[in-house]
């Protein structure tokens, strides 16, 4: 083996010490070497022991992950959901909730990326029909009208006037026309910063749906959708973004699902509903728009015409809404990963989650708690729930 | 003022213009190192590092599984970009001296500096889609090892460049076989060069963000599998970074300390490593002991 | 001894060739790969592409309501953050270059290039948390209010600041290439030779002069592709864009409104989009491809020798 290093060589072994000097060759390389090969090696053996369930919470075989994404309109009760069910199951499920808006839970169950989807904003007939996904309304909301101006307190607003600020056509706080709805009450004379959703968001649907429904002038121009070409407005991500922006944001106004907007302690606005009187948004006024709607489909129906916005009543908040869990009604998919006992435990998780069990938590959470009429239909789509053709429960 | 002193003044506004300019540059450091700090330091113990996001924003989550996940992604990013990338490198110091060999050097240049968010698109086209293998520790790891490649070759290629010629001639002459040339002199003498190269490397795609939004998704479990999502520091920061939930605010910028520590780290450690390793070699008297250590 | 070494040429040369071989098969391959996914990319955006044609690059609605996309805020945005963030950064770096070249005493030199090169190791995402919470009240209480105090009567500054418009955007960036553009003009600066300065000085210059005349002058093409080299790494840049910009897709003339890159379109809008608007997304992917290959190709064509200089270890975009 040569030796290449050194500017000189040792030739002649038997030669005793001499006072010649020599240059110690730079092995370099060598410590950093270790370190690398370390690094690289600890994180095999964590894996491995991870694989094996060495620590506490890893992926044991006996465990069950089912993923979902989308709507942050109901975020924190699902996230709830997940949690309290890990529990009761003894950690057998583990149910992931992404978030990320209804546009993308829906475009992700579309290509079979998750097993359930999160969406305030219903599927279109044959979008549910060609992909076979089914409806499950799994909580109520709102959508409230959260401003940032430290000195007013209390606002109120109405649908076309709301929708003139949205289409900038109001630009400031002391409009005539806010003016006139806030008899009184001195306005600020700063400019109006629209906060809207970046993202394809169903609460943007819901939203924008009220506004298409109180003004021609917004349907015309913009109409109701997950993603709107708001003119002029700072766009953030999810309702947590939104909520933020806003309250970080002086002189701005946002639409977001109102748990965000208690929890988070931003004010929001009084609204004039169908029949004329200035509503806050609260559990109440939610359940009261819902009592006021029709029947829902069945599960595999078409939902798209399903809204309760304007909704009549004396005390209904006009914009409230169902949220809703999309899932395959057939759930072996072939190309999903879902094997049989995953998708019993996604039935199973999604009965406990209609039912008093995990509506219970959802008063906490400012979600208004479904009306037995749409949990008897929750029922009946989840008892046609299929497995390879074979019902589940 | 004559005209002598108005140049030397203007001389020194100038000079004092170029030392405002490297303060200017050293204020957002230490700025934002200061900041994560502050701000990330009260909410880092023991069990925030173990314990796994939850995003409902109560108390007593924490940042676990995405140190875990980063890990991963970096290590699996590393089994695949390190051996390719070195023999890349290999290849363009060493046969490089033709048409191909400059086009991947070339086409290796222009890569190191690219977008990294079209660096997740084709991830997210290969794996994620063509592969039909969704989002997964695999496809973000894939993505990783794209951008760690032309790093990794190019800091080989620089190491293999610095031995001196001598010793490839010497080895060739004495009949070393040209493979066996490259593979335990060549690359044993660039050694501290390449092992610094795969550390910044590692150093830089721990820190990436985008490549991982498009093919690791996140997942607030602990997860090891190599097909399913898989949370991490960057994206921790990411969804977290605009939360009204200060406990989730918190998580973002304790993910962001731990985060900057791995980085800075490495990059100091590598820094430091050099610079022992440019003083002046030692000079010691030959002994029994100097020998032997040559000898080996 | 030599029968063995004759022997064994033929057996070198084979074990040699399929080295050579493999070796060249893996360069080859990371080659061929990439090219292979940007065919596979164009390929998804096809879609988008014959739906809109030339358009595309010039349509100024991006609207998935009504399924009409166009690129032209987004390349618009790109470049209005990219111009400030060279407007910005390029003469912060050539100060920093020259401090560093010229002026500082030997002992500092080492270590301030090192501490100065730090910046790029900090990643993009902490970059934009920091822009958030601590860049974006300093511009919105201090520097906004006096740009529109100055300029607000222009449409560059008109509005109120909110602190998430383009105008941060383009700060954080300028801050995020000072790194690359000023190691790598220290670098072109560093190879003039002293020869140069000397020429100066003997004719009486002081050291700004000289460096002006002698250094710059001579530097010049350097200099330029180390801002070309950071106008690339502008152009690529998403997640501190993306947290800061304010995510509007539109195009407007104050820098006080929000805006959108291209980078940050496909960050915000990927785990959402199908069918037309998938395509559409990957046609911007396409188009940004297209524009950082070109900035990068010619910024490595300026550099020429100073090519190892560069660094090819920037922070994480």
């Amino acid at each position: 083996m040569i030796s290449v290093n050194g500017m000189r060589e040792p030739s002649n072994p038997s030669s005793s010490e001499s006072d010649e000097k020599v240059v110690m060759p730079h092995r370099g390389g060598n410590k950093a070497f270790i370190i690398l090969a370390l690094v690289v090696a600890a994180i095999v053996i964590i894996a491995a022991a991870f694989a094996t369930g060495l620590f506490s919470g890893g992926a044991s075989k006996e465990s069950v992950t089912i993923t979902g994404a989308g709507a942050t309109f109901p975020m924190p009760l699902i996230l709830k959901w997940a949690d309290e069910y890990h529990n009761e199951t003894n950690g057998k499920v583990k149910v992931n909730y992404g978030g990320g808006g209804s546009g993308a839970g829906i475009t992700q169950i579309k290509d079979k990326h998750v097993e359930f989807a999160g969406t305030d904003a219903p599927l279109s007939a044959s979008e549910s029909t060609t992909y076979g996904l089914v409806h499950i309304p799994e909580t109520l909301g709102a959508v409230a009208v959260a401003y940032n101006e430290p000195n007013l307190l209390a606002l109120k607003l109405d649908g076309p006037t709301l929708s003139r600020i949205f289409m900038k056509n109001i630009t400031v706080w002391d409009d005539p026309a806010i003016a006139a709805l806030n008899p009184g009450i001195t306005l600020p004379t700063d400019q109006i910063t629209t906060v809207v959703r970046s993202d394809s968001s169903g609460t943007t649907f819901v939203f924008s749906g009220y506004l298409a429904a109180v003004s021609q002038e917004f349907d015309s121009l913009y109409g109701q959708g997950k993603s709107v070409n708001w003119p002029n407005a700072i766009g953030a991500s999810g309702n947590p973004g939104v909520t933020q922006t806003v309250r970080t944001t002086p002189h701005s106004i946002g639409y977001i699902e109102l748990a965000y907007a208690i929890q988070n302690q931003v004010p929001f606005a009084q609204l004039k509903n169908h029949d004329g009187n200035f509503v806050t948004p609260s559990l109440e006024t939610t359940s009261a728009a819902a009592a006021a709607s029709s029947t829902l489909p069945s599960g595999d129906g078409d939902w798209s015409q399903v809204n309760i916005l304007d909704a009549p009543g004396a005390n209904s908040y006009p914009i409230a809404s169902f949220s809703y869990i999309l899932i395959y009604k057939e759930l072996y998919n072939g190309q999903t990963k879902m094997n049989r006992t995953a998708a019993e435990a996604l039935v199973e998780f999604l009965w406990w989650v209609v039912h008093s069990d995990g509506q219970s938590y959802a008063d906490e959470l400012y979600y208004a708690p479904l009306p037995t009429s749409v949990v008897s239909g929750n029922e009946a789509t989840l008892n046609s729930i299929t497995y390879n053709g074979e019902s589940l429960r | 003022m004559n005209r002598y002193a108005y140049r030397k003044l203007k001389d020194r506004a100038a000079s004092g213009l170029a030392l405002a300019c490297v303060v200017a540059a050293l204020v957002p450091l230490v700025y934002i190192l200061a900041e994560v700090v502050r701000v990330g330091a009260p909410a880092i113990n023991w069990e925030f590092l173990t314990s796994r996001t939850k995003g409902t924003g109560e108390p007593g989550e924490g940042i676990g599984n995405a140190i875990l996940g980063t890990l991963l992604l970096v290590g699996y990013a590393s089994l695949i970009g390190l051996p390719v990338g070195l023999l890349t490198g290999v290849y363009v110091s060493e046969y490089g001296n033709n048409r191909f060999g400059t086009t991947v050097r070339f086409f290796n240049d222009v890569l190191a500096n690219f977008p990294s968010i079209v660096i997740g698109l084709l991830a997210y086209a290969l794996v994620v889609d063509m592969l039909n293998v969704g989002f997964s520790l695999i496809a973000g790891s894939f993505a990783l090892a794209i951008i760690m490649i032309p790093i990794v070759a190019n800091t080989t290629e620089e190491a293999l460049r610095l031995v001196p010629n001598s010793l490839r001639e010497g080895a060739l002459a004495l009949g070393v076989p040209r493979w066996k040339t490259v593979m335990k002199v060549m690359l044993a003498n660039a050694r501290a060069g390449i092992v610094t190269g795969a550390l910044l490397s590692i150093a830089r795609i721990a820190g990436e963000t985008a490549p991982l939004l498009l093919t690791a998704f996140y997942s607030n479990y602990w997860s090891a599998s190599a097909t399913e999502p898989i949370a991490s520091l960057p994206l921790t920061i990411f969804r977290n970074y605009n939360s009204p939930s200060d406990v989730l605010l918190h998580q973002a910028w304790g993910a962001a300390l731990v985060l900057i520590l791995m980085v800075l780290t490495l990059n100091i450690g590598v820094r430091l490593f050099m610079m022992k390793r440019n003083r002046k070699p030692k000079v010691v008297k030959k002994t029994w002991k100097t020998r032997l250590s040559l000898r080996a | 001894m030599a029968a063995r070494r004759l022997g064994s040429r033929f057996g070198m040369a084979r074990s040699d060739k399929m080295f050579e071989f493999s070796v060249m098969a893996v360069a080859g391959l990371t080659l061929a790969l990439v090219w292979l996914l940007v065919a596979k990319m164009i390929l998804d955006a096809q879609q988008s592409i014959s739906g809109f044609g030339v358009g595309f690059v010039t349509g100024d609605t991006w609207d998935p309501n009504r399924d009409v996309y166009g690129a032209l805020p987004f390349i618009f945005g790109t470049l209005v953050t990219s111009a400030i963030a060279i407007l910005v950064g390029v003469p912060v770096s050539i100060g920093i270059a020259i401090y560093l070249s010229e002026l500082a005493p030997p002992w500092i030199r080492e270590p301030l290039s090192f501490v100065v090169e730090l910046l790029a190791a900090v990643p993009s995402v902490i970059y934009g948390l920091w822009a958030m919470y601590a860049l974006r009240p300093v511009m919105v209480d201090s520097i906004e209010p006096v740009f529109v105090a100055l300029f607000g009567w222009t449409p560059l500054f008109d509005g109120q600041p909110v602190g998430l418009d383009k105008f941060v955007a383009g700060v954080i960036l300028a801050i995020m290439i000072i790194p690359t553009v000023a190691s790598v003009s220290k670098e072109a600066m560093r190879a003039v030779p002293d020869s140069q300065r000397e020429a100066a000085l003997s004719l009486g210059a002081t050291r700004s002069e000289t460096t002006r005349m002698a250094v710059l002058s001579y530097a010049r093409s350097g200099i330029f592709g180390a801002s070309i080299l950071g106008l690339g790494r502008a152009v690529g840049e998403t997640m501190a864009v993306t947290m800061t910009i304010g995510n509007a897709n539109m195009i407007s003339s104050s820098l006080l409104d929000p805006g959108q890159t291209m980078a940050s379109l496909i960050a915000n809008n990927w785990g959402e989009a199908q069918g037309l608007q998938l395509s559409a997304l990957i046609e911007i992917g396409v188009v940004l491809f297209i524009v950082a290959l070109i900035v990068n190709v010619l910024a490595r064509l300026s550099i020429g020798r100073f090519m190892k200089a560069v660094p090819t270890t920037g922070g994480g975009l």
